[in-house]
């Protein structure tokens, strides 16, 4: 036994210095004065400052952050219906295809995704005349298509692990579905759609391979600035651009864990006072 | 009561149930299933130049009849050119192997994570997310400061006095392999991880009384009662792998022709759109099985919950 755990023990280590070890040098190098990343040179804000004066990347930024607000709140509309029609709905016409469309785009390659996309905006455009560019608009509605599936699985697994004896008792007492689910359902929910939330605007901050593919002449988003300028090597304004990225998520996901598991213990609590 | 009050909430009731099911699943249809047959249809198509790309499949001018205008050339090329069956061959190998050592490095820490302590637990449970959470890109562009030829790891060896010039790492299969299992590994620990929480560990201790080494318990219970995480973990991994397209076009060399950077290749620098879809469509036909057998695991466990 004790063996087993030196190993296991071994194998977190590793598991997590190979995880984390290149995010670090990341980071440090951002400071570095050195255009060559492994040189030291001292420490400088001078890739900070030319970050904040690249208007190309302040612009994609402010797009991206556009399209991942829009495209996380529609996803995540849809993405708790859809979480709903699987658990609450019993059985209906389509079921199958319906659980195969929510699950294709959690592992479905980005580039059939996208190029299908890019053809069903294509041919619509030359059948009906929308979408009349391609830009903002078609990036957010390939944006909502995958993300929404993702909310569903994040919400759907919530809504099967809940207790149902209460949405049982206001229905016995006369609730009508909507407003069970209104009144009862959805605020025990409501954190699960907070995490589908975030996760959607993180997915869509991130997308390169879809958006490049639905997007038009003019409007780039963050990732697409970023690969450009990185696709020929390593760019130290990049590096800092990713500390600031880094930082923030990380700050909001700690932030976002430390609020869950005090009311964890809140739970735990009141739980135990009951008895 | 009148009849009209109680007709009433029903025909409520209804519009919310079809409300709920139709409004995403119309949704997808539209945006996600319908998409498929587009790529479909324009793969029986021929590149021109133009705007859209490509010729109609059918011609509608003849008075009743269409003629139908479709060709299977993209497919013939597709099977003539070594090109494509080289990326087909070559993706599935990278997505493969990658797999595997998303598997040999996961399981262990999965193991160790479910093992340890509840609140050890959680934090062990956030630095596998967090990654997750950050950009994708940009820890695939974490490795080409690691891997340059004047990057971490080569000062590193040269420091140390093991090498005197620095080693190609960067555009290699290798730099390939290390990307895949390193943004991938988190997609691989989370569903190993929840399989391995659930285990009933009383088996393990029964085995042990009656003098199982830790090794037998491995490989005849804890391998065995976890082959769903096992399975959903490298579908997970190897489905997406396998169409990866950011990680050989930062960090493979100009030869790593995985089928993804074929396509992204085919569409954007070729403008062949039609041999892009036919490209594609074969994609997805190989992909359809391991698909099948994720969306099984995906509903199996959302059931399990439920009971």
């Amino acid at each position: 036994m004790k063996k087993r755990s030196v190993f296991l023990l071994t194998a977190l280590g590793f598991g997590y210095a190979f995880l984390y070890i290149p995010i670090f040098l990341l980071m440090l190098y951002s400071f570095n004065d050195s255009r060559i990343s492994s040189v030291w040179n001292g420490f400088s804000l001078r890739w900070y400052t030319a970050l904040f004066n690249n208007d190309q990347i302040i612009e994609a930024a402010l797009l991206s952050l556009q399209i991942a607000f829009i495209s996380a709140t529609v996803a995540t509309f849809f993405g708790t219906l859809a979480g709903l029609a699987l658990t609450h709905m019993g059985s209906f016409r389509g079921r199958l295809l319906f659980t195969g469309l929510i699950a294709a785009p959690l592992v479905m390659p980005e580039v059939i995704t996208g190029l299908s996309l890019l053809l069903v905006f294509v041919s619509s455009e030359q059948l009906i005349g929308w979408p009349e560019t391609r830009g903002a608009t078609t990036i957010t509605i390939a944006h909502i298509t995958f993300s929404m599936a993702f909310v569903a699985v994040v919400v759907q697994s919530r809504l099967s692990s809940m207790d149902k004896s209460l949405e049982e008792a206001a229905m016995d007492l006369g609730g009508r579905p909507f407003q069970v689910a209104l009144d009862i359902t959805l605020p025990i929910i409501a954190p699960a759609m907070l995490s589908g939330w975030l996760l959607a605007f993180t997915l869509s901050i991130d997308d390169l391979v879809i958006s490049s593919f639905v997007s038009g002449p003019g409007s780039s988003t963050l990732p697409m600035v970023i690969y450009s300028k990185v696709r020929l090597g390593v760019s130290p304004d990049v590096n800092a651009l990713a500390t600031i990225i880094i930082v923030v998520v990380s700050l909001g996901v700690v932030v976002a864990w430390l609020i869950m598991r005090r009311q964890e213990q809140l739970r735990l609590e009141e739980a135990r006072l009951e008895k | 009561m009148s009849m009209a009050f109680k007709i009433r909430p029903d025909f409520a009731d209804r519009v919310w149930r079809s409300f709920v099911i139709s409004l995403p699943y119309v949704w997808l249809v539209v945006f996600f299933l319908i998409p498929f047959l587009f790529v479909f249809k324009i793969s029986f198509s021929d590149p021109v130049i133009g705007q859209p790309p490509f010729t109609p499949l059918f011609d509608w001018s003849k008075d009743s009849f269409s003629a139908f205008l479709g060709t299977l050339d993209n497919y013939r090329f597709l099977t003539e050119d070594n090109l494509y069956w080289i990326s087909y061959l070559k993706s599935a190998k990278i997505a493969a192997i990658s797999t595997l050592f998303c598997l040999l490095i996961g399981y262990p820490m999965a193991y160790g994570i479910a093992r340890s302590e509840p609140t050890t637990r959680n934090l062990l449970l956030l630095l596998v997310i967090l990654p997750f959470w950050t950009s994708f890109l940009l820890r695939v562009y974490a490795w080409m400061g690691m891997l340059s030829s004047y990057g971490t790891i080569n000062s590193l060896l040269i420091w140390i006095g093991l090498i005197d010039q620095p080693l190609k790492l960067l555009y290699t299969d290798f730099a390939v392999y290390l990307g895949i299992v390193y943004t991938y590994l988190p997609f691989m620990i989370l569903p190993l991880y929840a399989n391995l929480e659930k285990l009933d560990l009383s088996l393990h201790e029964a085995a042990a009384d009656l003098g199982a080494r830790p090794f037998q318990v491995l490989r005849d219970i804890t391998i065995p009662m976890s082959m769903p995480g096992i399975i959903a973990g490298s579908l997970l991994v190897f489905i997406p792998a396998l169409g990866e397209f950011v990680i050989p076009s930062l960090l493979g060399g100009t030869d790593s022709l995985m089928i993804g950077r074929t396509l992204y290749n085919e569409f954007f620098q070729n403008r062949d759109w039609p041999l892009a879809s036919a490209v594609a469509t074969v994609l997805l036909f190989i992909l359809v099985v391991p698909m099948m057998i994720f969306q099984k695991y995906q509903m199996n466990d959302s059931d399990g919950v439920e009971q």
